[in-house]
């Protein structure tokens, strides 16, 4: 009878063992991640952890010493190049490894892998994973890194850095592991340089990924000419670009021909075609940035100051992570990539260099016809030719693998068609051609400007700037400053690749590249200043087509700021990219103002109208006319431009500027009729309607307390899993789209810096996260509030081996194996 | 006198056998120290709950406090929907002890009845 007894409550402990151990039947394995010997408290690491430690590695040529300040930034002194890299390396995968492996996953279409091919509502395999592979961006990888690998100097740099990362994950045990491959329940796998290629990648999406080929196609056969042309313009009246109106250009060296067919099959409108598809995920819009260096002819000291603040998408842990990497060969200090090795943004002990996106369209879709269903044959220059395939292996989470066929053009992937996106498919088939696909080496751009002593060096690295393209501001100690709008366009007739394209011949294929001494540029102009906010990079004059979609409002107020000013201190510079002013706000209110009778308002109406009249136009976190105007604004474009847009399917908004300009050159503007009523409608009328959408929204908001513009804005920086424990959320902070400071709910300033280039360099910097990528680390958000505030952390430049300066708290030392 | 004695060898054996092997060795120890120390079923339940209730949340007591509740107060979120670190402790001990203590349940049913008090005599 015992050993029944026995046997009954051994199975019951094995069963419920097993339970604890996996997800079979509760949602965690409890037993596995509260053991705290195994699990999740291992995680929690003390508040007073102890960095210092020698560690010994075979692949360390010599000695080096990363000495940790008291915001755990390293300061790497390196005896030679290779181990920094290798530390650099190390020091990522120590802090940041799980989001390394997360971003690359990511970028390679493998999130099914840990995720599922399904993670609440969104479709991971389809939405994330094969759009990223039908891309073709583990394709363009390979293209980079057989580049990256080909040159011996950036090939070394990743090898040491690969090395690193590796180093660290093999100390790995279950236990040290990071606390979301326990939360999820996978383990981490090696690194490789071809992840470091499919990181950069990643950037060229996230930066030169926006399309709206696609809407603009739809537009143009739902409207007529003329009405495309005015909601879609080329031109801009309030543009002040990077390369200031005026400047001269040489004759271009490629002379880009139309073909000439275009009008019949390519300006077609008002047709009554099939709607075509749209890409199932885009970058973020507003993915740009400001960035300027001021002479000394302005500055307080005589000596130039650069800033710069790169908006994307806020994360926990974040885009950067703070590095000083010294070595005999140079010396430099700023936000690196956890992913890549060198800094991306920074300075050294010469100079100081900086990015904002130049958003232009080096992505194109092309219409195939292939033969037959196989795909094996397409039609170009009037003959079948043949097709390659790319066979994409997808493993899913607890399911079968996923094969997909990705059939290659002389344009590249075929990303749509009949076995991809599925219900908003007509029919066709989509070829893409991204120059992100072309071969390039991004990581000798970082390489030379991370050791640039002057301009000359800092021209040179940045011809290593392909995709994506990048207004690369430099200042120098010497007294330059310099601006290039830096990337590999191509030269394209006007509105080429606006619209899909046929892809049946070559005429419509990219022509040429723009030669790089011809891309815009600025270099100590009398001025005073550059600058750069993702404007248009020239005038009309530029003797290249640039494109549509140029937001001008954060480089207008800028460039107005920055002429007034003199005696410059960097304290200046902070309160300038920390600005909250609306340019556009205060533009058009006033427009607005003069056509509404404002006696004829009353109640809620009046009331919400008297707020943002009466707003000083500044997105303060307090504010509530920037509430009121920004819900205002959102109705009103809606009840300017649905009517028109109402037989577009899948279209893109007008830009805000387009009917700014619109109402300010004509009073009568054509948009604001209804076009669905016999009436006249007035911009007063348009602006009534909108109120009537506009009101019941705020009403809404004010009874639950988020009228105050930070609370109904509620920037958030969430962890890469959206996880909101693991997140910081309803961040109190001001700014917004067409502010300077351009934080908005989910992104915004992902790293402020502003360097002083006296001769000992004064720097300040900060960015929403923290160090160490661990939640369990009290320096995982602790830069948060700081940043929220618009505060800055001085930062700590170290000159030499010098342990005992106060700020420095622990000492890393990495050394040759001996054995 | 032998509760305490294989409460106190279960934690002490469970804690250095987790650093070699998984999480559920627990079950193991308990059922082993047990069998070598037979009690009656109740008594042998309490050994093993009482001794892994008090190693785990001990350790992962000493470890939150150490860590300023930091990373409980995300778990807890997660596992409990509440900002809650000291449940997640209890719940730590509670999840570890209901294994030692089946476990140990399993090993007095190992072992004969420990109604045979005269053996006990014997010993001594």
């Amino acid at each position: 009878m015992r050993i029944v007894f026995f046997l009954v409550t051994l199975f019951i402990t094995v069963v419920l063992i097993i339970i604890l151990n996996s997800r079979w039947l509760v949602p965690a394995p409890l037993g596995k991640l509260f053991s705290p010997q195994h699990g999740v408290w291992q995680n929690a690491e003390p508040a007073d952890t102890d960095l210092n430690e020698t560690l010994r590695f075979a692949n360390m040529r010599g000695k080096t010493e990363v000495y940790f300040d008291d915001r755990l930034v390293p300061h790497v002194f390196a005896e030679n190049d290779t181990d920094a890299f290798f530390v650099q390396g190390y020091l990522h995968a120590k802090f940041r490894l799980w989001q390394m492996e997360f971003q690359t996953h990511a970028a390679g279409g493998r999130l099914s892998e840990i995720l599922g091919d399904k993670s609440g509502t969104t479709d991971i395999l389809n939405i994330a994973d094969r759009y990223f592979r039908r891309l073709g961006m583990t394709y363009a990888a390979e293209n980079s890194l057989r580049l990256i690998e080909k040159d011996p100097v950036t090939k070394s740099v990743c090898d040491a850095y690969t090395a690193g990362v590796n180093a660290y994950i093999k100390t790995l045990t279950k236990s040290s592991m990071p606390l979301e491959y326990k939360l999820l329940g996978y383990e981490p796998e090696g690194w490789s340089n071809f992840k470091s290629a499919l990181f950069l990648k990643y950037m060229s999406f996230d930066l030169a990924g926006y399309e709206t080929d696609f809407e603009y196609t739809n537009a143009r056969n739902a409207l007529t000419k003329a009405v495309f042309i005015k909601m879609y313009p080329l031109v801009q009246d309030s543009a002040d670009p990077i390369v200031p109106r005026g400047t001269l250009f040489a004759k271009p060296a490629v002379t880009p021909v139309v073909p000439r067919d275009a009008d019949s099959l390519y300006f077609r409108y008002k047709l009554a075609e099939n709607v075509l598809p749209v890409e199932p995920r885009k970058p973020d819009r507003a993915n740009g940035s400001n960035n300027w260096a001021v002479s000394g002819t302005r500055t307080k000291s005589g000596y130039p100051i650069l800033c710069n603040d790169p908006h994307l998408g806020l994360n926990l842990p974040s885009l950067w992570y703070e590095i000083q990497l010294h070595t005999p060969n140079f010396n430099v200090y700023g936000a690196s990539f956890p992913c890549a090795p060198g800094v991306g943004i920074g300075f050294n002990d010469s100079c100081a260099f900086g990015f904002t996106n130049a958003g232009r369209d080096v992505r194109d879709y092309y219409s195939i016809q292939f033969r037959d269903d196989t795909k094996k044959q397409y039609l170009f220059q009037g003959e079948w030719k043949n097709t390659e395939f790319r066979v994409e292996r997808f493993r899913i989470k607890d399911k079968p693998d996923f094969i997909d066929s990705v059939a290659y053009t002389v344009f590249g992937p075929v990303i749509f068609d009949d076995q991809y996106m599925g219900k908003s498919k007509d029919g066709n088939s989509y070829a893409v051609r991204w120059k992100a696909h072309d071969p390039s080496n991004e990581i000798m751009l970082f390489y030379k400007l991370n050791r640039a002593k002057n301009y000359g060096d800092y021209e040179d690295g940045i011809k290593s700037l392909h995709t994506p393209g990048q207004n690369v501001v430099f200042a120098s100690k010497s007294g330059d400053i310099a601006l290039w709008a830096q990337g590999q366009f191509p030269a394209k007739w006007r509105r080429q690749g606006d619209f899909v394209m046929p892809g049946t011949d070559s005429s419509y294929m990219w022509q040429g590249i723009i030669p790089q001494s011809e891309n815009p540029h600025m270099i100590n102009p009398a001025r005073g200043f550059v600058s750069s906010a993702n404007q248009f990079p020239a005038d009309f004059t530029y003797p290249y087509y640039l494109g549509t979609s140029f937001p001008p409002y954060r480089g207008m107020i800028i460039n107005k700021r920055l002429s007034a000013m003199e005696n410059i201190t960097p304290q200046d510079m902070m309160e300038l990219q920390t600005d909250n002013y609306n340019v556009f706000a205060s533009l058009i209110v006033p427009v607005l103002r003069k056509a509404v009778n404002e006696n004829e308002l009353s109640g809620d109406h009046k009331r919400f109208w008297n707020i943002m009249t009466s707003w000083n136009f500044r997105s303060d976190a307090r504010e509530t006319g920037a509430t009121v105007f920004s819900v205002l604004f959102d109705s009103l474009e809606a009840v300017i431009w649905n009517d028109e847009l109402a037989p577009v399917k899948n279209y893109t908004m007008p830009h805000e500027s387009v009917l700014l300009e619109g109402l300010l050159r004509d009073s009568a503007y054509q948009f604001l009729d209804d076009v669905n009523t016999a009436k006249i409608e007035t911009l007063g009328d348009n602006i009534l309607a909108a109120l009537q959408k506009a009101v019941p929204a705020l009403k809404n908001a004010e009874t639950d307390n988020r009228l105050e513009w930070a609370r109904f804005k509620d920037t958030r920086i969430n962890h890469l899993t959206r996880l909101p424990a693991l997140s910081r959320e309803h961040v109190n902070t001001g700014g917004g789209v067409h502010s300077i400071n351009a934080t908005k709910s989910v992104h915004g300033a992902s790293w402020r810096m502003v360097v002083h280039l006296a001769p000992e360099t004064e720097a300040y910097g900060v960015y929403p996260g923290g160090q160490n990528g661990n939640p369990g680390s009290k320096y995982y958000d602790n830069f948060v509030d700081t940043w929220a505030a618009g505060k800055y952390y001085s930062l700590f430049v170290m000159k030499g081996r010098d342990g005992l300066n106060k700020k420095i708290k622990f000492k890393l030392t990495f050394d040759r194996d001996n054995l | 006198m032998k509760l305490l004695v294989s409460i106190a060898l279960i934690a002490l054996l469970s804690f250095a056998a987790s650093l070699y092997f998984p999480w559920w060795c627990i079950a193991v120890v308990a059922l082993i120290v047990i069998t070598l120390i037979p009690q009656p079923p109740l008594h042998a339940f309490l050994a093993g709950f009482i001794s892994i209730f008090i190693l785990w949340s001990v350790m992962a007591f000493w470890i939150s406090i150490n860590n300023e509740h930091i990373l409980a107060r995300r778990i807890s979120l997660i596992i409990l929907k509440m900002e809650a670190p000291l449940l997640l402790v209890l719940l730590t001990g509670f999840i570890g002890a209901l294994i030692a203590g089946l476990a140990a349940l399993a090993g007095s049913f190992l072992r004969k009845p420990v109604t045979h008090k005269s053996s006990d005599y014997h010993v001594h």
